[in-house]
């Protein structure tokens, strides 16, 4: 088979990847930085992290898988991007670390400073990588100020920190945030019980306008701002991914007004999959465009693996990912259950 | 000072910090896997308790090793894009399979472990931690091959300005790496042993627990023993490998200048490497230095002087990180001979000489590790992959170094504070001991 072939699946796992991670992670960074508007006391806490306790490190493998295998598979896209983006990405690889330790050593020690100075980790660590990931996902489909000659292997990079903090970033940084403090909120009514549970499920009702209006100045401002909608205008078939991300949106907003927490909450998984599919199919074929030139564009097509490692890579995904998807769907069958007060109270090992 | 300086610095920095964790997650994650499985097969409680007990001390240094795992993924294309864009049709294939086939099943198993213990039956909870421990073991495996490639490539050619893959069989069952495979693994075993031992001396001396911990003890001396024998002997291996495939580290390691045939070993000696020569050479072993490095005691082994001197590895802290890691291997394995034979003894709680040693030997395969580790990377300069691409072309061009000292600045801080309260959390849970009321323990246990 052609090599293009391969390049092209890889592309639509690379969305898969980074689409299923944000609706495993973004749950928990929201349940991360709401649980100090939501809980009322230490046991209420206790309740939240033990909610995203069983599952959030499986969560987090997701974005390992989605780094490997932009690595694998289009290893200059993993290479220009990582180290042109470098200072964004050192800061949300420190708040990734410490979020993920906040959660371990919160309950090892019983003294109050203690305690309250991981629940302020717990919020800035969750909140600063849902912001951190909009943003560098707005100036992915927006383009980055690089130079690259693929023929001579002169790469350079002309951008910083600052630039990446410009107004579309921002907007698809809001956008992430809000998204996530839904999902979180709707997850955390699902998987609690009585006064808490409506709380969060109130909570994820008023955010939810904010959320739309968000959502509708981020779709306007896509089309000035980046080349996404190329793709929609050549082929309006594929239009029907945002609008399936459109009525997912709209659709948790009724079914969380009706107060079906399962339902709204399984529309919040959809959105935020087919938020990261829209922009992603805009994408196609690049990568990370450049915003000085179109001939510096990563593309699956110049920035791929040779075909026998894309080959390789796609007989262990095809093998590999259905069966952590089944062990994962188990795993969550088996935390079905909400998490209740006395049940944290009495278990040791809990967080 | 220079980007390639900084990111050097960073990579061996957060590497080191990250294998203060890794190693002990590895053989604790088996053994307490072990003595879950006696529970469930046995019924004996002390077996529950002892699970329990070393299984938090598990956790609380998983934790650390997960956190600073992340790092270490984004970190090749961070500060080493040239490498990256270079190597990574062929070094990103074992990084995303240990992403996909080893992290999920750790992960994922690890959370129904901890959070489980009243959702599963007793057999289901005993093999989640075994998946999460296979998980574990299994990610070595990958990393290794990723590693075995930069020390001895395989499988690739260049072309289209990069090393491509011709033959991912060469490049997954490397034998450089095949043997790196035990020595590693096995040394993660012997060192989690060792924890064992020590924190079960302590508590001996103090005759805290003393059934509990003369258990934990007998059971982490066989382990002790068994995988510091098997470091020892793949490390032999593992000589003969770097002798044949890579002459310059072997060169290093052993400080040798000059070629010659039948080569001696010297058990004192210590390097001059800016005059190209040893100031000590004293008590030597006629050619056993040709017999490790080929197991033939007329081979010939070539000196440092043969290699052009850009592409020596730095000799004098190649040479002293392998004798010393050597001289903890043989001490590990002697003690914890020792440790059998007087671990089987009545009331050997009352050896305190011996308990002692056992508390102040923790340090030691820690040590161990980091030497291990500065051998292998040391000796590989200048190259990054051995022959093929060097480490001063690999760095990343489009970033500064004021960049690159902030970020090392940040993990400086925070793995400083990480790793404070991670040790302190650990030396006060093993000094706090087990859960005394056996009915708090018991009443957790799931539906059969």
């Amino acid at each position: 088979m052609d090599i293009s072939i391969f390049q092209i699946i890889w592309f639509v796992l690379w969305g898969v990847l980074w689409a299923v991670y944000f609706m495993l992670d973004g749950f928990v960074l929201g349940t991360g930085f709401l649980s100090g508007i939501i809980a009322k006391n230490d046991t209420e806490k206790r309740v939240l992290i033990n909610c995203i306790g069983p599952v959030w490190d499986g969560n987090e493998v997701w974005l390992l898988t989605a780094g490997g295998a932009t690595f694998a598979a289009f290893p200059t896209t993993y290479a220009l991007m990582f180290s042109n983006l470098y200072s964004a990405l050192v800061l949300l690889l420190f708040a990734l670390i410490v979020r993920g330790v906040s959660f371990e050593f919160r309950g090892k020690l019983d003294g109050a400073v203690w305690k309250s100075s991981w629940d302020k980790a717990i919020i800035v660590s969750s909140f600063l990588p849902a912001l951190l990931f909009g943003v560098a996902f707005g100036n992915i489909f927006k383009g980055i100020p690089m130079r690259n000659d693929f023929v001579n292997l002169q790469f350079s990079y002309e951008g910083g920190l600052i630039g990446l903090l410009n107004p579309y970033g921002l907007v698809t940084g809001v956008l992430f945030v809000l998204l996530f403090a839904v999902h979180g909120a709707l997850y955390i009514s699902t998987k609690t019980s009585g006064d808490l549970s409506s709380r969060a499920l109130s909570l994820a009702n008023s955010i939810w306008p904010a959320l739309l209006a968000v959502a509708v100045i981020f779709l306007a401002y896509t089309y000035p701002a980046t080349k996404l909608y190329d793709n929609y205008l050549k082929a309006p078939l594929i239009l029907i991914i945002p609008v399936v991300a459109v009525a997912s949106l709209l659709l948790i907003k009724l079914f969380a007004g009706k107060g079906e927490k399962y339902k709204a909450f399984t529309f919040s998984c959809l959105t935020i999959v087919f938020v990261v599919a829209t922009g992603v199919a805009g994408l196609f074929p690049n990568l990370l465009p450049s915003n000085l030139d179109p001939a510096s564009n990563l593309t699956i097509y110049n920035s791929s693996s040779s075909l026998i490692t894309l080959k390789l890579m796609t007989v262990v995904a095809l093998i590999m990912v259905p069966i952590v998807i089944c062990y994962k769907i188990w795993v969550y069958r088996i935390f079905r259950a909400p998490v209740t007060g006395e049940e944290v109270l009495g278990d040791k090992q809990a967080y | 000072m220079d980007v390639l300086f900084l990111s050097q610095l960073q990579f061996a920095a957060t590497c080191m910090f990250h294998w203060i964790f890794v190693p002990l997650t590895l053989g604790l994650s088996i053994m307490t896997a072990w003595m879950e499985t006696k529970y469930v097969t046995t019924g004996d409680e002390t077996w529950l308790r002892m699970t329990k007990f070393w299984g938090k001390l598990f956790l609380i240094n998983f934790a650390l090793g997960v956190v600073t795992g992340i790092t270490m993924e984004f970190q090749f294309g961070l500060n080493w894009s040239e490498y990256s864009r270079y190597v990574g049709d062929i070094f990103g294939a074992p990084l995303a399979i240990e992403a996909t086939v080893t992290f999920f099943l750790e992960s994922v198993f690890i959370g129904v472990w901890i959070f489980g213990w009243q959702k599963v039956s007793k057999k289901v909870h005993a093999t989640t931690i075994w998946l999460a421990a296979i998980g574990t073991n299994l990610s070595a495996l990958f990393i290794l091959q990723a590693n075995a490639w930069m020390q001895n490539p395989m499988g690739f050619t260049i072309r289209n300005g990069r090393a491509e893959m011709t033959d991912p069989l060469a490049v997954f069952f490397n034998p450089y790496g095949l043997i790196k495979f035990p020595h590693t693994l096995l040394s993660g075993y012997a060192l989690a042993a060792f924890v064992i031992m020590g924190v079960s001396a302590w508590h001996l001396l103090k005759k805290n627990e003393v059934d509990f911990f003369k258990r934990s003890f007998r059971f982490a001396a066989v382990w002790a023993f068994v995988a510091s024998m098997i470091v020892g002997i793949s490390g032999d291996f593992h000589a003969v490998k770097i002798a044949k495939v890579q002459p310059a580290k072997f060169a290093a390691m052993e400080s040798i200048w000059e070629t010659k045939r039948s080569a001696e070993m010297c058990l004192l000696l210590v390097p001059n490497a800016p005059e190209e020569c040893n100031a000590v050479e004293e008590l030597k072993i006629p050619g056993l230095l040709s017999f490790l490095a080929f197991h033939d005691t007329n081979a010939e082994i070539k000196g440092l002087k043969d290699f052009p001197k850009e592409l020596r590895p730095p000799v004098t802290p190649t040479f002293l990180s392998f004798r010393l890691m050597v001289g903890i291997g043989t001490f590990m394995i002697l003690v914890s001979l020792a440790a059998i034979f007087l671990s089987r003894r009545d009331r050997f709680e009352d050896n305190r000489l011996f308990l002692s040693i056992m508390v102040l030997s923790i340090p030691l395969p820690y040590l161990a590790e980091q030497l291990g580790w500065l051998v292998a990377e040391l000796g590989r300069q200048p190259w990054i992959v051995y022959g093929v691409l060097k480490t001063a072309d690999s760095v990343s061009k489009s970033v500064t170094s004021t960049q690159v000292l902030l970020s090392l600045l940040g993990f400086t801080v925070l793995y400083g504070i990480l790793g404070a309260i991670d040790i302190f959390l650990l030396v006060k849970y093993a000094k706090k001991g087990p859960d005394s009321d056996l009915s708090n323990i018991i009443n957790v246990q799931g539906r059969v």
